[in-house]
Order: structure tokens, then C-alpha cells, then sequence
């Protein structure tokens, strides 16, 4: 048996840390970085006798989050304490919240691999505090706590077991991502863990209707770790089964370095966290009213924006899909175009050359150095012929490395396009003259003798000269 | 209420304490009184009782997101057995 006669199923855990000031039950600020324990007090410190107050932010963003994706929200919430050691988390419990989260049954959609559209549903979103972080030397001296991510405010978003595969689960946390990042409730910064996901992965033999056991793989923050691990784990949890084997229901860590997954078998007993109302806190009552006005404070969504692309600038799916995957590529779109005029010169530099040097730098989209007034006049100057589309190609280059108006950037390295045809005429002889054999064979019918031509005259100008005006004068010259 | 010695130990664990075989008869006999005196609770007739959200009557108790910083590192720490370079020092923790 292959995989083909297996179905993955996949449900995620996805943390969130939300973009609020102020950490969720204390005043302290949430600010990534600092000196370590510098953001704490001795509410997050949990200093006995302290008590938390919550940030209304808090409620507000996680709302937000939750209409955003086509959630109900829960009108009588409240917290619930859950109990467990570790070193990172100072009360010996995290509170969060168990049977009346404030966002349940809600879904986002995503495409499939095949380019259709698929729900996804959302069991639940629910708030919380983040953990600390512990530090390690490499001299055994011990660990090291550092409390300033301790009570930093997370929305943790629960997916039904929608997912069927590792691009499915890409399509939806980049979907999620983007969709944070358009309603301002978290930054989603990857690399500073401020999105997080523990993903569940099941097997089944195809047409099966139980599900497999699954096993979790905890807080995976990179989108290509997170494919890297699970099809690690759907081999593995074929092969176990395929072996006459059972997949054993345990927690995973997946190691990028050695690219497999290892158990946490430590663990596997401690899952009994005695949930019980918070006694610290007092309920939430949200009203009809509130929840209404923060819908209407909704900015536009990432699936409105892409219909308004396709129906009314005429983009591509794909380029629409991709230009709203990222809430800096839109509001760069938006700008680009209507300066420029000519959106689909937008979107295709967004998709090619943007996108691949930000992947080759590994930079996320908000971190582009230059602004769409410049990508807009990249564009103008294309257009009017001032400079070749291979120009433009390193003015863009440029922009990354020295942002600046690229009109500058071309008459500083004298990049400007020869469209005067006395200048280029002269090239055209030059070439002429040198090239006899090409000449000839141009004349004995092989057209391909042309292109080699215009080579070495656009070697000659250092790819200045304007490829229509130097066609069109070779073509004149060889007829002569 | 019946507590069994497996649930004495697993509730041990779940608190991180050592107990040793000796205290578990003890401890069980206790936990048991303890739930005999919380089922008294039991007896309230709640039939016509809405569900309680939260642990008294308040509600909606929230505090604005406005930054206000401690400012004494030195005396959150103060107490700590032991420290280093701002940081909590505890044993090897290994994940």
C-alpha cells in the first residue's frame, strides 16, 4: 500500500499574540525584546496577593478576530484557570478559558491544491496568557527564566479536523495570518513567535469513518518547518501502520535540524488540567450593541478585496489571491496603481521580483524598504519607454539595497533607455560591420541571425538601447 | 465518597509532591472527608436556577491598555534563591 490509499487529518492550534499595548492582566507593556524580566510586575511575576484585571483590548480584539472569521460570539464568557508545573508559566496555572470561550463556529476559506474553494471550520477562539521564556547556556549552569513574554495576551484559534493535507495547512494559517494582519490585532510575526501553531495529524485508510489516533507537534512557528514536519509525520504514521503497527496518542517535538520527530514521552501523563472558573476574575456580558459596532469597525476583508480585484481591475485569481495574501502587498497594490495607472504591472512585479527577493532575504512582506510611490514610478518609467523591462528588473534590485526615487537611481547609474535613433543607428552599423557572417546567413533565410545581432547591440549599449527602435533599424539596414 | 490509593497518588503527582506509601492511607482517608463535606452542597435544590457564569455577581470589571511600567527589577527579584544576569536561575530544565 502507498500513501494514496491513506487520508491525512490535520486540526491546528493556532497562537496568536495580539498587538494590545499592555499585557492581558496587568499594566506592563508588551514590547518583544527588552532586558530580560524588564516588562514584568508582580502581577505577571505572580507575586502572592496579587490579582488580575483584564485588559478590555483584549475582549475587543479577540471579537474582532472572531467576526472576521465568520464567528458567534459568546455573550456570557468567562476565564478558567488551568493547572500545570513548569518553569515558564509563574502561577503553576495559565488562565484561559474552557467551556464559554468568547468566539465559537466560525470558518475561513481557503483554496485547495486543486484551486477550489474549501471551508475551513473554526471549533473555537478563545483568550489567554502567553508563557515565559526560558533560556539555556551550554555550560549546565542551569536554565534561566525571563518573565517579559509572561502575560502577553494570545487568542488561540481551534480548527476542526478540516485540513487534509500540508498545503492545506499552509493556505489556512497564511489565511489567518493575513486576516489578522488586515483587522490590526496582531502583527503575526513569525520569527518572533507572535504566530504559533500545535498541529494534530491523524491517518486513516481511505473511506474509513473513524478517525486515526492522532499525535500533536507543539508550537511549530515557521510555515516551512510546519510542512517539513507533517509530511515527516504522515510517513511515519504510515509506516508504523503499514509495519502491523498502532499510532500512539503523544505529543511530538519535531527537530528541523535532523528533520524527524521525537517524543516527549515526560509529558504524556500530565494531561489532567483540572479546568475550574477563574476565582480572581469576574464574568464578561457582552452586548448585542458592543458586538455590533466592533462588525461595523471591520475594515475590508482579504475575500472582499480579491473579488474587487478580479471583477473590477480584471486581475487573475492567482494574482488577486497573491496580492491579498498579505496585508503590505494590498495597501502597496492600492497605491502603486492608482499612481501608476497600470495595476497588472503592480501585481506582476508584487509576484515576481518582489516576492522572490523577499524569500531570497527571508523578509516578510512589511519589511519591503521602499514605497509604493516608488514601485509606481518603477512602473511610469517602464511605460513611457525611458527604461527596458531588464532595466526595471535592477532599479528594483536596487530599491532593496539603496531605496530611493528610482528615476534617481537610473541617471545615477546611467541606466536611462537610448531611444534616440541617430545614437542607436551608429550601433546598428557597428554591429553590422563586425558581424559579416551573421549578416550573410541572416540573408541566406536564417532569421535567428537577427536575435544574435540585436545581442551584441545590446551588449554593446550595455542593455540600454530600446529593443523595438534597434529591431526595427536592423531590419531596415539588412533589407538595404 | 470512596477515594482510591491510585487517585491519592495521581492527584500527588499532578501537585508535584513525594508522598510516601505510609502518608497515602492518611491523605485518602482526608480527601475523603473533604468531598463527604462538599457534597453537603448537593442537598440545594437548584432547579429553577439559571446557570452561574463567573464566581460572584460582578461583571465586565476591565482595565484600560495604558502602559504603566513597574520599575524595580531589582526588588521583583530580590527574593529569588538564586539569579543571573536579570534572569531566574533554576535547575537544568531540559525539553
Amino acid at each position: 500500500m502507498s500513501r494514496e490509499d491513506y487520508e491525512v487529518v490535520i486540526g491546528l492550534e493556532v497562537h496568536c499574540e495580539l498587538s494590545t499595548k499592555t499585557k492581558i492582566f496587568c499594566s506592563c507593556s508588551t514590547e518583544f525584546g527588552g532586558e530580560p524580566n524588564s516588562h514584568c510586575c508582580p502581577v505577571c511575576m505572580a507575586m502572592p496577593g496579587t490579582l488580575p484585571v483584564l485588559n478590555e483590548k483584549v475582549v475587543e480584539y479577540a471579537v474582532k478576530a472572531g467576526l472576521a472569521t465568520n464567528c458567534s460570539i459568546e455573550k456570557n464568557s468567562k476565564n478558567d484557570r488551568k493547572n500545570y508545573f513548569y518553569p515558564d508559566n509563574p502561577k503553576s496555572y495559565q488562565i484561559s478559558q474552557f467551556d464559554k470561550p468568547l468566539c465559537y463556529e466560525g470558518y475561513v476559506t481557503i483554496e485547495d491544491e486543486e484551486g477550489n474553494e474549501k471551508k475551513i471550520r473554526i471549533e473555537r477562539i478563545h483568550i489567554e496568557e502567553d508563557a515565559g521564556k526560558l533560556n539555556h547556556d551550554d555550560y549546565g549552569r542551569g536554565s534561566f527564566v525571563d518573565l517579559n513574554r509572561a502575560g502577553v495576551p494570545l487568542i488561540e484559534v481551534v480548527s476542526k479536523p478540516d485540513l487534509r493535507s500540508s498545503y492545506e495547512v499552509e493556505a489556512y494559517m497564511k489565511k489567518l495570518k493575513s486576516i489578522f494582519e488586515y483587522i490590526e490585532v496582531s502583527d503575526c510575526k513569525m520569527q518572533e513567535g507572535s504566530l504559533r501553531a500545535d498541529v494534530n495529524v491523524s491517518i486513516r485508510k481511505k473511506g474509513a469513518e473513524k478517525l486515526g489516533t492522532r499525535t500533536e507537534m507543539k508550537n511549530m512557528n515557521s510555515f516551512k518547518s510546519i510542512v517539513r514536519a507533517i509530511e515527516y509525520e504522515i510517513d511515519r504514521q504510515i509506516e508504523v501502520v503499514e509495519d502491523g503497527g498502532e499510532v500512539i496518542q503523544e505529543t511530538l517535538r519535531w527537530d528541523d535540524i535532523s528533520g524527524r520527530t521525537f517524543s516527549m514521552r515526560d509529558k504524556e501523563d500530565a494531561q489532567d488540567y483540572r479546568y475550574f472558573p477563574e476565582p480572581d476574575l469576574v464574568a464578561i456580558k457582552l452586548s448585542e450593541e458592543y458586538i455590533e459596532n466592533i462588525r461595523k469597525s471591520l475594515p475590508e476583508l482579504p475575500e472582499s478585496r480579491k473579488k474587487r480585484y478580479i471583477d473590477d481591475i480584471g486581475l487573475s485569481l492567482k494574482a488577486a489571491n497573491f496580492v491579498t495574501s498579505s496585508k503590505y502587498y494590498s495597501l502597496m497594490f492600492d497605491k502603486s496603481s492608482e499612481i501608476s495607472g497600470n495595476p497588472k504591472a503592480v501585481s506582476n512585479w508584487l509576484m515576481s521580483d518582489i516576492a522572490r527577493i523577499l524569500n531570497e532575504k527571508e523578509l516578510e512582506p512589511d519589511k519591503i524598504p521602499f514605497t509604493a510611490e516608488n514601485l509606481a514610478e518603477l512602473v511610469v518609467l517602464i511605460d513611457k519607454g525611458t527604461i527596458s523591462n531588464s532595466i526595471g528588473k535592477k532599479v528594483l534590485e536596487e530599491l532593496f539595497e539603496n531605496p530611493k526615487e528610482p528615476s534617481k537611481i537610473i541617471e545615477e547609474k546611467g541606466w536611462v533607455q537610448i531611444s534616440d535613433e541617430g545614437a542607436i543607428k551608429e550601433v546598428v552599423l557597428k554591429v553590422l560591420e563586425n558581424n559579416s557572417q551573421s549578416v550573410a546567413d541572416y540573408k541566406a533565410g536564417k532569421d535567428k541571425a537577427l536575435g544574435f545581432l540585436v545581442g551584441q547591440a545590446m551588449k554593446e549599449t550595455k542593455g540600454k538601447a530600446n529593443p523595438q527602435l534597434l529591431n526595427k533599424l536592423f531590419i531596415e539596414e539588412l533589407k538595404k | 465518597m470512596q477515594i482510591s490509593k491510585e487517585e491519592v497518588m495521581h492527584i500527588a503527582k499532578l501537585a508535584s509532591l513525594n508522598i510516601s506509601e505510609s502518608e497515602i492511607e492518611n491523605y485518602r482517608k482526608n480527601l475523603e472527608e473533604i468531598l463527604e463535606f462538599a457534597k453537603t452542597v448537593d442537598s440545594v435544590d437548584t432547579e429553577n436556577i439559571g446557570e452561574t457564569v463567573g464566581t460572584n455577581e460582578n461583571y465586565n470589571v476591565f482595565r484600560k491598555d495604558e502602559v504603566i511600567d513597574y520599575n524595580d527589577k531589582e526588588g521583583l527579584l530580590k527574593n529569588a534563591p538564586s539569579q543571573d544576569e536579570g534572569m531566574f536561575r533554576i535547575p537544568k530544565v531540559i525539553n
